[in-house]
């Protein structure tokens, strides 16, 4: 199976050791994970903000990117979520502007075969104890893409119930936004920053001193919030703790 | 507070005001969370939920792509069971039809029973202009009526009053609109409704006139439907000698047996009850009882404008049950008046700037008043998917395009004040299919992040305001790939 690593362009340029710790991870349960060099960005700014037609290319070349591997992973429930439930609507749209199907057609080879990181390691390695060690107090936050757009589910708690040392909180209200959702942040300061504050206090409630969630762009969010109000608190990638090892535990 | 939405700012401005106040947002935080966790209980309780969802919604659809049909079906039995049908294109045309069927009764008072669509035309306001009062009964509408206040919930128009708040409300203003609040009221809840039902009954007696709206009309009988749960819409439907209802021309349902779903649906989405306590359904006029004349103003709007657009379209299955206000972080933060409409929440952020239009300040913003949770679209009981118009709607703000406008194919102009913002997009659109450019930017953030701001100039301060930005780190991903892996084959 040929496996790509979907990065985003946010992790990519801001969070490289979450795509450190996907390679690490993958690799250690046997996936030979490929990062196609010609990679950027899915799209979802430009989309999510109501630039459609600036979006399409983006997604054309991420079709000609991915389009050959049999597997496309990706540690961001929202850029997933713009692939999987996006991507075909973009085709829709532009067959009912009378565009024809040729924007449905490059994009749907790739809709079914790009997975969230947890999906991936759930439902098609089949493994939920990865191996993990990490000693630490830990409370997770779901992201509305990942619990509403792709469905998630239970598939990031049962990784982490089987990390060692893990010491997983309920985090209350956690099915609510962070805030952060992409340009609102800045164009709705004043309700994001109100969302992220009590986000970060409902997190601070568990008594967690980790804040995990496959997103870094809502984690971002959070900790820029949390490092504002001196919270101890930090904010860890769910793919992070995962590739973490008693032998080579997280830095 | 003034009495109309006229004017309003911008969404993000009338939110800063509602941000910053911490009695309003205590008060919304404890109502919706409340009432959403009801919600979700009662919900719960019907294992045929999903089902009923999804039957609800394809009713609507159904009705909505055979509108012409019903609404001509409606009218020819709701003549014939003895009313008389009016026909309004917007909100001025139906005002002015209410106003003299009013006028024809020579009275110069009407009693109302709660209604989204007689707020959206401000038909309180143009009756007050003839010199015709307009009474409203429900408990919540009267609170706002009597504070001078507007609405900032569909169901609970008084969302954003505490029990202090509608106390000094009731002693300062009732004895000004008919008999005064009882001496030394006090806020506790039996009081206060007592006070309102005091003040109340000597209004239903005296009514010749009533106006309501309806929540469905049946088009094979011409009936129509109101849900409630106070009893005083019955008052008003049954005691005047005239019923006007004013309705939007979207709430048809085809057949009685179609009503099973909505009722089921909606009163447990709205007030999270198994059955609210009062169902009122009237087809026309009867000889022995209820109002001897009945008249149907049926609007427009907006609402045909708004049928012809594909994606859009879908608000209009709304049956006004504000579950989604009840979810939105948004709107438990903003609360319901920085929407600038008698629809707040997620679904006026979708209805207003279709019914309106988005050319000014307010409705343009409104699409951008998400962060596109999605928790409005899981609730929804017409699975109204309430994200995706979102940014169907942003779209129409920053690139313009076909819509339609009163009846007339038009092509829209972007919206003023996105052109910075286009030019990024585009700027950034152009980076990101030339994976070097990418990479050029990256490295050049690398290597000058010793001199990166704490805070960001133009639109990113309002992020460096309450929130530290990441670091960025000394060496991209990509780059220690190629460094590590840069041997292996890699693809495009």
């Amino acid at each position: 199976m040929r496996v790509a690593l979907f990065l985003t362009c946010v992790n990519d340029t801001l969070y490289p050791d979450t795509g450190r710790a996907v390679v690490k991870l993958l690799t250690r349960l046997g996936v030979d994970i490929d990062f196609p060099m010609g990679q950027t960005c899915c799209g979802q700014a430009h989309y999510n903000t109501g630039y459609r037609h600036e979006a399409e290319p983006l997604a054309r070349k991420f079709s000609d990117v991915f389009g050959e591997y049999d597997a496309i992973v990706t540690p961001s429930g929202s850029c997933g979520a713009m692939v999987r439930e996006l991507y075909p609507r973009m085709g829709e749209r532009a067959r009912a502007e009378g565009r024809g199907d040729g924007l449905a057609a490059t994009l749907a080879p790739v809709v079914p075969k790009t997975y969230e990181l947890t999906e991936f390691l759930v439902d098609v390695l089949g493994v939920t104890d990865v191996g993990a060690y990490y000693p630490h107090t830990v409370t997770y936050h779901p992201t509305c893409h990942g619990l509403r757009s792709l469905g998630l589910g239970d598939r990031p708690y049962q990784l982490l119930k089987a990390v060692k040392g893990l010491d997983l909180k309920e985090l209350p209200g956690a099915a609510e936004c962070c805030g952060f959702g992409g340009t609102f942040a800045v164009k709705n300061s004043d309700v994001s920053a109100a969302m992220a504050e009590d986000k970060v206090r409902n997190a601070g409630s568990t008594g967690a001193d980790v804040l995990c969630a496959a997103d870094n762009s809502c984690l971002m969010h959070l900790g820029g919030t949390m490092s504002r109000l001196h919270t101890a608190m930090r904010p860890v990638h769910i793919a992070e703790i995962l590739a973490s090892t008693q032998e080579e535990p997280l830095s | 507070m003034s009495g109309t939405f006229v004017g309003m700012p911008a969404f993000p401005k009338a939110a800063h005001e509602a941000v910053g106040n911490t009695t309003l947002r205590a008060n919304l935080k404890h109502a919706t969370h409340t009432i959403r966790d009801k919600r979700a209980k009662a919900v719960a309780e019907l294992d045929d939920w999903a089902l009923l969802r999804e039957a609800g919604k394809q009713i609507k659809d159904h009705t909505l792509r055979h509108l012409d049909t019903y609404l001509v079906q409606l009218e020819e039995a709701v003549t014939a069971a003895g009313g008389t049908v009016h026909w309004a294109a917007d909100a001025d045309e139906a005002n002015r039809i209410v106003t003299r069927l009013v006028k024809e009764t020579g009275e110069s008072e009407v009693v109302k029973v709660k209604s989204m669509a007689t707020q959206e035309i401000g038909l309180n306001e143009a009756l007050e202009a003839e010199g015709i009062h307009a009474y409203e009964t429900d408990l919540a509408e009267l609170i706002v009526q009597l504070g001078h206040d507007r609405p900032s919930h569909i169901l609970v128009p008084a969302i954003h009053r505490n029990r202090g708040e509608i106390r000094d409300i009731f002693t300062k203003e009732m004895g000004a609109w008919g008999r005064p609040a009882p001496e030394g009221l006090t806020d506790t809840p039996a009081e206060l409704a007592e006070a309102a039902r005091l003040h109340l009954r000597e209004k239903f007696l005296r009514a010749k006139v009533g106006i309501s709206g309806a929540n469905f009309m049946v088009a094979e009988t011409g009936t129509l439907v109101v849900v409630e749960s106070e009893g005083n819409g019955r008052m008003c439907l049954t005691l005047p000698e005239t019923l006007i209802s004013v309705v939007g021309i979207e709430k048809i349902v085809p057949t009685w047996r179609d009503l099973e779903v909505f009722l089921q649906t909606l009163p447990r989405s709205s007030t999270a009850e198994r059955m609210n306590p009062y169902t009122s359904m009237w087809t026309g006029t009867s000889d022995s009882d209820g109002p001897q004349a009945f008249h149907l103003v049926l609007i427009d709007n907006g609402r045909t404008d708004t049928l012809a657009d594909e994606v859009g379209r879908q608000a209009l299955r709304c049956i006004r049950c504000s579950a989604c206000l009840n979810v939105c972080p948004v709107y438990e933060r903003a609360g319901g008046h920085a929407y600038g409409s008698v629809y707040p929440g997620p679904i006026g952020a979708i209805l207003s700037p279709q019914l309106r239009g988005t050319a000014s300040e307010i409705d343009a913003s409104l699409p951008y008043a998400s962060s596109l949770c999605g928790a409005c679209y899981e609730v929804c009981p017409v699975a109204i998917d309430i994200p995706e118009v979102l940014v169907h709607l942003r779209e129409r703000v920053v690139q313009g395009g076909p819509a339609t406008r009163q009846g007339n194919k038009v092509v829209l102009k972007p919206a003023k004040g996105h052109a910075a913002e286009r030019a990024a997009m585009r700027t950034a659109g152009w980076a990101f299919v030339h994976p070097g450019a990418l990479r050029a930017g990256q490295r050049l953030a690398s290597r000058t992040r010793r001199f990166h701001p704490r805070t960001l100039p133009g639109p990113g301060r309002a992020w460096s305001a309450t929130r530290d930005l990441p670091q960025v780190p000394a060496e991209s991903f990509r780059d220690w790939w190629q460094r590590t892996h840069g041997t292996k084959e890699s693809g495009k």
